[in-house]
């Protein structure tokens, strides 16, 4: 496919009298590893929010697979394949696990190729580790396995592009390697994906490629190891 | 059929008409502009101190803006008993949204009902000494009916507005609003601001509730007019800025003056009703809203 | 229960309906059964948005008058017949529904229910001015003649009675299908369904407007029912408080629940109207409505499924 899966141009969006993205430009290769990565409040989030439709911008264009999707509401641009998981889950509370999976199956999946087969919720809920589980509701989950759902959640609604927010904040070490594994494999499926984390090394692991933005702007870009040794990053998460 | 003097005269009365209304809707830019709580029941709240000033002004022959004020305290406590009822109901457990709506619901039509069962249908009014009189002022005859509550209307805002600006438990509402951590980081405790907070609007109720009885006829089931004015100036005043909620009150007043002076006294509240939708539709964060 | 066997018990109770106006009990019952059946039907709709999507809506009146009034000024001014009132106040209250969901549902659920408490004192405003349907006076109706089962109350009792079964057989098709999945997913949290790929506004219109349809269906046959249609009753806060009531205290998640509620709740109001009075009974429902959602929020049902599941 020529050109880039996702194309954010200029992107600016102000709450107020506060500018929360200033003119922030990127663009992510299908099937790449991209991290995003920024001190808290720097804006990545609200970028999320911006390219999953959840919040209008106020100026610049988002492009996916070359169309324009900037004005496209945020059920549709799921369906493209621009799947999005929650920082904090927000799990479907009165449904089971399995019915949780149903809704993206249906809602989202539906009418798309598969691309990698014709995965359902217990096939995806056996990937990812919630097997045992599925027929419990949310409430009878752990930590990891509500982070765990968002996932299976996300993988459900068959995406191009998955956007994981923060999806291993506050894990365990061997949590955060259960997590990133997935995030693996689900690399090697094809799936384009876009990972904001704190946690580093996940990030440093992971990544082939890390913008990195503080206060609303792009300050670096380029491999783990470029982004590591550079002295703006350096600056914007430690201070002068 | 207009005249200059017609205009003149409904504006000045819109007016008046607007201050009364922003202190009727105090309580809801508080507790619902602030603090984020859906309390359709103010409006039952107002009523309910109406009642009160009209049993004290018929016993004891208390007038009412003496008796509102008398009986903040007694509203204050009941409005902090109800948000912790809601609280330990809803916001702990974080069902805020449908069940809270019909909570305050319910409170609303127990109040109203239970108006009805002790007074009856009839209507109340309040005939206060200054109410028959009236000065002339530029040509336009301005009624002490309506000034003295405009007068008491703004500066019940403008106390509001010291109040939060200016003392501890005031700014902490402010950041109760805008962010938890600046709250925890002042050493104060959110449910007992919010308590606070909540009392206060429900005390503003009882002074509002006198005041309209000293103007208009009242029965139980008149709250339901004010619902819609009450959010509309709300909305439209900038959910969080109480001189905002003045400014939109004066608006409503005037447009429903204007309304009622050119095509006749029963569109008012359709008034009300449209200067919501229409603020919701155009500018959900008001006029001078966050 | 299978579709299959839901149809069936459907059809038994619209034949039970039939044999009931046949016996011609005590003419009371049909004038008490009419108002329970029309219960159901409000109770029913009503939870349609508020159960399944959780859009609480306030302003029952005004849909239920639509329906009484668009009748009104069909029988007045064309003598239409009752199934085409009923179609057409289910079909004004329809756009009603839609109209103010339009206005509102972008934002949240709280300015839309703040909007439908607005909606009916407006409406009330608008139909007291109207004088050709009878404004604040009231308008009398006469019902026509020679009705089936020889009593026109009667007939309105199985006319009731198979609305009711309708809107029955309708949320539970909708509780069922993709579109009920799609507004249980939005109720339970409405950002994470628009990311699912819900269209979380085409649904939400989608209730409203059906909502809206049934509680005008309820209200059509209200003109023939009490001959005189005035204000004060077609937009009777009864309809308010009964229609949150009812579903909250049945259970909101699935269609038993709204009928458990009216049946339970409608058959306590008429027996409290009667030894008491019409204000206590009214006052009892609202301490209920208030003790069940701070208490049992997912009603009789969620009480029965704590029972059994434990």
């Amino acid at each position: 496919m020529a050109g880039p899966l996702l194309e954010v141009e200029g992107l600016v969006k102000r709450f107020g009298g506060f500018t929360a993205l200033n003119r922030v430009s990127l663009s992510v290769k299908a099937g790449e590893r991209f991290g995003l990565i920024g001190p808290n409040g720097s804006g990545k989030t609200t970028l999320i929010n911006c390219v999953s439709g959840a919040l209008p911008v106020d100026s610049g264009s988002i492009r996916f697979e070359g169309r324009e999707i900037t004005a496209l509401p945020p059920h549709q641009r799921t369906r493209l394949g621009i799947v999005r998981s929650f920082q904090i889950p927000k799990p479907f509370t009165s449904m089971t696990v399995r019915e949780n999976l149903g809704i993206p199956l249906e809602y989202a999946a539906a009418g798309r190729a598969g691309g990698e087969g014709s995965a359902d919720a217990d096939e995806i809920l056996e990937s990812i580790g919630l097997h045992a589980k599925a027929h419990l509701r949310p409430a009878g989950l752990t930590q990891i396995e509500m982070r765990k759902l968002e996932l299976a959640r996300a993988m459900a609604a068959r995406p191009k592009l998955l956007i994981s927010d923060e999806a291993m904040a506050g894990l365990s070490s061997t949590e955060v390697d259960d997590i990133l594994a997935i995030l693996f494999r689900l690399s090697t499926q094809g799936i384009t994906i876009i990972m904001i984390e704190h946690i580093m090394r996940a990030v440093m692991r992971f990544s082939e490629r890390i913008v990195v933005l503080d206060a609303g702007e792009r300050i670096a870009e380029g491999t783990p190891d470029e982004v590591v040794r550079n002295p703006a990053v350096e600056k914007a998460y430690l201070g002068e | 059929m207009f005249s200059w003097d017609l205009l003149a005269n409904a504006v000045v009365a819109g007016l008046l008409i607007g201050g009364f209304y922003a202190a009727v809707s105090l309580g809801v830019g508080l507790i619902f502009g602030l603090l984020d709580i859906a309390n359709i029941a103010q409006p039952a709240f107002v009523i309910l101190g109406s009642y009160a000033a009209y049993v004290l002004n018929n016993s004891y022959g208390l007038d009412p803006i003496l008796t509102g004020l008398l009986l903040t305290p007694v509203f204050y406590l009941l409005g902090a008993a109800v948000y912790r009822v809601y609280y330990t109901s809803f916001e702990r457990r974080g069902e805020e949204s449908l069940r809270g709506l019909v909570f305050f619901f319910g409170i609303l039509f127990i109040i109203e009902v239970s108006l009805s069962i002790i007074f009856g249908v009839d209507y109340r009014l309040i005939q206060t000494w200054y109410g028959s009189r009236s000065i002339e002022f530029a040509g336009v005859g301005v009624a002490f009916r309506y000034l003295v509550p405009f007068v008491v209307g703004v500066a019940m805002t403008l106390a509001l507005h010291l109040f939060l600006g200016r003392t501890f438990y005031g700014r902490a509402i402010m950041a109760v609003s805008q962010d938890r951590l600046a709250l925890r980081l002042m050493g104060a405790n959110p449910v007992q601001i919010k308590t606070i907070a909540f009392g206060v609007g429900i005390a503003a109720a009882s002074l509002a509730g006198a005041l309209l009885i000293s103007i208009a006829p009242v029965i139980p089931s008149t709250d339901r007019d004010y619902i819609g004015r009450m959010f509309a100036i709300t909305v439209l005043g900038g959910m969080g800025s109480i001189g905002g909620t003045l400014v939109a009150g004066i608006v409503l007043g005037i447009a429903e003056s204007l309304m009622a002076t050119f095509f006749g006294p029963s569109w008012s509240l359709a008034v009300s009703f449209g200067i919501l939708l229409l603020a919701l539709a155009v500018r959900p964060a008001g006029l001078f809203g966050r | 229960m299978k579709t299959g066997r839901t149809l069936l018990v459907a059809l038994a109770v619209i034949v039970a309906g039939i044999l009931l106006a046949k016996l011609r009990v005590n003419p009371y019952f049909y004038f008490a059964g009419y108002v329970i059946l029309q219960y159901i039907v409000i109770a029913t709709a009503w939870n349609i948005l508020g159960g399944y999507a959780g859009y609480v809506n306030f302003g029952t009146p005004a849909f239920f008058a639509m329906g009484a009034y668009t009748a009104v000024f069909l029988i007045r001014s064309v003598h239409a017949p009752l199934p085409v009132l009923i179609v057409a106040g289910g079909l004004v209250a329809a756009l009603l529904g839609l109209g103010i969901g339009y206005l509102t549902l972008r934002l949240r659920g709280t300015f839309f229910s703040i909007a439908t408490l607005a909606l009916a004192v407006v409406l009330q405003t608008a139909i007291i001015n109207w004088e050709y349907v009878g404004g604040s006076r009231g308008l009398s109706v006469i019902r026509p003649s020679g009705p089936p089962f020889g009593n026109y109350v009667v007939f309105l009792f199985t006319v009731m009675g198979g609305l009711a079964v309708v809107s029955v057989l309708v949320a539970r098709f909708i509780e069922r299908s993709w579109i009920g999945r799609g507004l249980a997913a939005l109720r339970d949290n409405e950002e994470a369904a628009e990311c699912m790929g819900v269209p979380t506004l085409k649904l939400k219109l989608f209730a409203t407007t059906v909502s809206g349809f049934f509680l005008g269906v309820a209200g059509a046959p209200f003109p023939y029912y009490v001959t005189f249609v005035e204000p004060n009753s077609a937009f009777a806060l009864d309809y308010a408080v009964n229609a949150l009531a009812m579903p909250m205290i049945g259970g909101t998640t699935s269609w038993v629940g709204p009928v458990i509620g009216a049946v339970l709740l409608g058959t306590a109001s008429q027996l409290a109207t009667v030894t008491i009075s019409s204000e206590m009974n009214l006052f009892i429902v609202g301490v209920v409505l208030v003790a069940f959602v701070v208490l049992a929020p997912e009603g009789i049902l969620g009480l029965v499924r704590k029972l059994r599941g434990r």
